[in-house]
């Protein structure tokens, strides 16, 4: 990608960042650390590469989007918010009574959702069922789905991923957030999925590693994945909590919100980042 | 009696299947590895392009199933009922319920009548487990022209439905002219004194019952409630009303099945005495269907001491 794209998509996603803060700060609950690290690949994905429209949120030939790792709704909010589908300022409203933005995801309530997800090990499924369905009935659509490195501990990730390599569903993309940490720890302490990529490779797909956070390399995987005849899993290293320094590979920032002085720190640098674009 | 006609509801199921199969294009069928006992092994053979398999894998056949009809196609998924709404359950209320996805459940192998499998595939209970989530609607045929009427008209359901069929071969009550819609119940004998609500198999017991308990001059009306959510709630209160005492008879567990939903109902409207005939917080165990039924007590005998009993509470 030129350099002014590739620029254009860093400042999108330090936007989301900061959206990410703001949302979860004002619901006084959440999970900062897993949507800062996949902010980069759901902000490629719905800036560069899917087709989508914010104004026909449910166009029929549109591709799907399942944030199977539910818990980073506050990433999709934000992205969809940027991209058009709802304001900004709705993000504030996140996780209150009343609001269309629920904890985790919810299809019926908020614009651009494709799957209400939030049960780990689900939505890779449903993105299953949907790669199915453009397949069987003809629609050229693609799926792209978000697993968290610690929700490939379900064993339902599995049952999926044997049965989209059995019906070869290359129109079928899984990103691994792999960021090494999950609840109760970092994933090689409390039950480590290592190594992704062969466990893939041995279910029948294909996998590509990369940098998550370098949208050359999101690019470039894409681009790869599309090219295939299998499913594709792209194993994308991450840094969880990536953009706020006293988030950053910390385990204690998975589901936490920030109090009101660490909110300002976070605020004063991603705006410092957003500044210097 | 040997001119009685049996065949089985999960039978109706996989016929109404192919019928469909022939008249739409629009659908999918899944299973679990269990297709020649579910029946759904007939769409199959005669669609085999629109039939896919999951394997042994129920919890990710119903989400899989909730992908599909999140792209606004329909989708039948069929397991036995043990492992449809006993494994899958959160798939089931997570997937498909909370969004409220037209997915239809075709669970069979549901109650004791499972037969020689014994206890680990006789679901007793879910009913009670499918009834406690939102969206939910639960369909539970007596006979295999209702099942067949009961997938027509699950097809056209905007949202999630579960339909429990059994494998053993049970009297076939109706003919094609009846009439069924989703959370209508349907009076199949008149009478005074009780009422009589069944569903599944014990609504063709509960017709013997009728019988027996017209002997000894007692009237009964009988109900086949085959939706058993929504539950028909004007059915069960007119009963209460009109006859001042209810019997209900299922082949699942006392526990939150047909007899708790009614219970519900009539104690918070028009309180009568409502007497449960079903399985009593117990496990089956092996044997012939027949027989199991005989043993645990769900027979039209077992129906008209319940509907005496339930008179005898009156006030």
């Amino acid at each position: 990608m030129d350099k002014q794209t590739k620029l254009s998509l860093e400042k999108t996603a330090c936007k989301v960042r900061l959206d990410i803060i703001h949302g979860v700060h004002a619901a006084k609950s959440g999970h900062p650390g897993g949507s800062l690290s996949c902010a980069d690949i759901i902000t490629y994905l719905y800036f560069k590469e899917m087709n989508i429209d914010p104004k026909e949120p449910k166009k029929p030939d549109r591709d799907r989007f399942v944030l199977s790792k539910g818990h980073a709704a506050p990433a999709l909010y934000a992205v969809l918010a940027e991209r058009g589908f709802f304001s900004p300022d709705e993000l504030f409203n996140l996780r209150h009574i009343g609001s269309f933005l629920q904890g985790h995801p919810d299809m019926n309530k908020t614009p651009g959702v494709d799957m209400s997800t939030g049960s780990l090990g689900q939505g890779i499924s449903a993105a299953v069922g949907m790669a199915l369905s453009g397949k069987h009935f003809g629609d050229g659509f693609r799926v792209y789905t978000v697993l968290g490195d610690g929700e490939i501990e379900e064993g339902q990730v599995w049952e999926a991923a044997m049965f989209a390599s059995n019906k070869k569903l290359s129109n079928l993309i899984a990103f691994v957030d792999l960021n090494g940490l999950q609840i109760d720890g970092m994933i090689d302490e409390v039950n480590s999925a290592r190594p992704v990529d062969k466990k893939f490779e041995a279910f029948g797909w294909d996998t590509i590693e990369i940098d998550g956070h370098d949208f050359d390399e999101i690019e470039a995987a894409v681009k790869k994945a599309k090219k295939s005849d299998k499913p594709v899993a792209v194993i994308a290293n991450t840094v969880k909590g990536k953009g706020v320094s006293f988030m950053e590979n910390a385990v204690g920032w998975h589901g936490k919100a920030p109090n009101d002085e660490q909110y300002e720190q976070a605020v004063k640098e991603l705006e410092t980042a957003l500044a210097a674009f | 009696m040997s001119d009685v006609k049996t065949v089985a509801t999960r039978v109706g199921y996989g016929e109404a299947l192919v019928e469909l199969g022939n008249k739409r294009d629009d659908f999918i069928v899944m299973d679990a590895d269990l297709a020649a006992a579910t029946q759904t092994g007939k769409f199959k053979d005669a669609f085999p392009d629109r039939f896919y398999n999951c394997g042994i894998a129920e919890q990710n056949m119903m989400s899989i199933a909730a992908g599909i009809a999140a792209t606004g196609k329909r989708v039948f998924v069929s397991s036995f009922a043990m492992f449809a709404s006993g494994r899958a359950f959160e798939q089931i209320r997570n997937s498909i319920c909370y969004p409220k996805l037209p997915v239809i459940i075709g669970a069979t192998h549901g109650g004791i009548s499972v037969g020689e499998d014994g206890a680990t595939h006789q679901c007793l209970e879910d009913i009670a487990i499918m009834r406690t989530i939102p969206n939910m609607t639960i369909i539970n045929p007596a006979d295999a022209i209702e099942a067949k009427k009961a997938v027509y008209a699950a097809i056209k359901h905007d949202g999630p439905v579960y339909m429990r069929f059994g494998r053993y071969a049970v009297p076939v009550i109706f003919d094609d002219s009846y009439y069924f819609k989703i959370g209508k119940a349907n009076i199949l004998r008149d009478g005074e004194d009780v009422t009589i609500i069944a569903t599944g198999l014990m609504v063709d017991e509960a017709i013997k019952a009728y019988d027996i308990l017209k002997g000894e001059g007692i009237s009964a009306r009988v109900i086949n409630m085959a939706t058993i959510k929504p539950l028909d709630n004007e059915a069960v209160l007119v009963a209460a009303k009109d006859t001042g005492a209810i019997v209900t008879a299922e082949e699942h567990s006392v526990i939150g099945g047909l007899g708790s939903a009614v219970s519900e109902l009539v104690c918070d409207k028009i309180p009568v005495p409502v007497v449960k005939l079903g399985v009593y917080d117990k496990f089956g165990f092996s044997g012939p269907a027949g027989d199991l039924l005989d043993a645990f007590g769900l027979r039209a005998l077992n129906i008209a001491e319940k509907a005496k009993a339930a008179i005898a509470l009156k006030k």
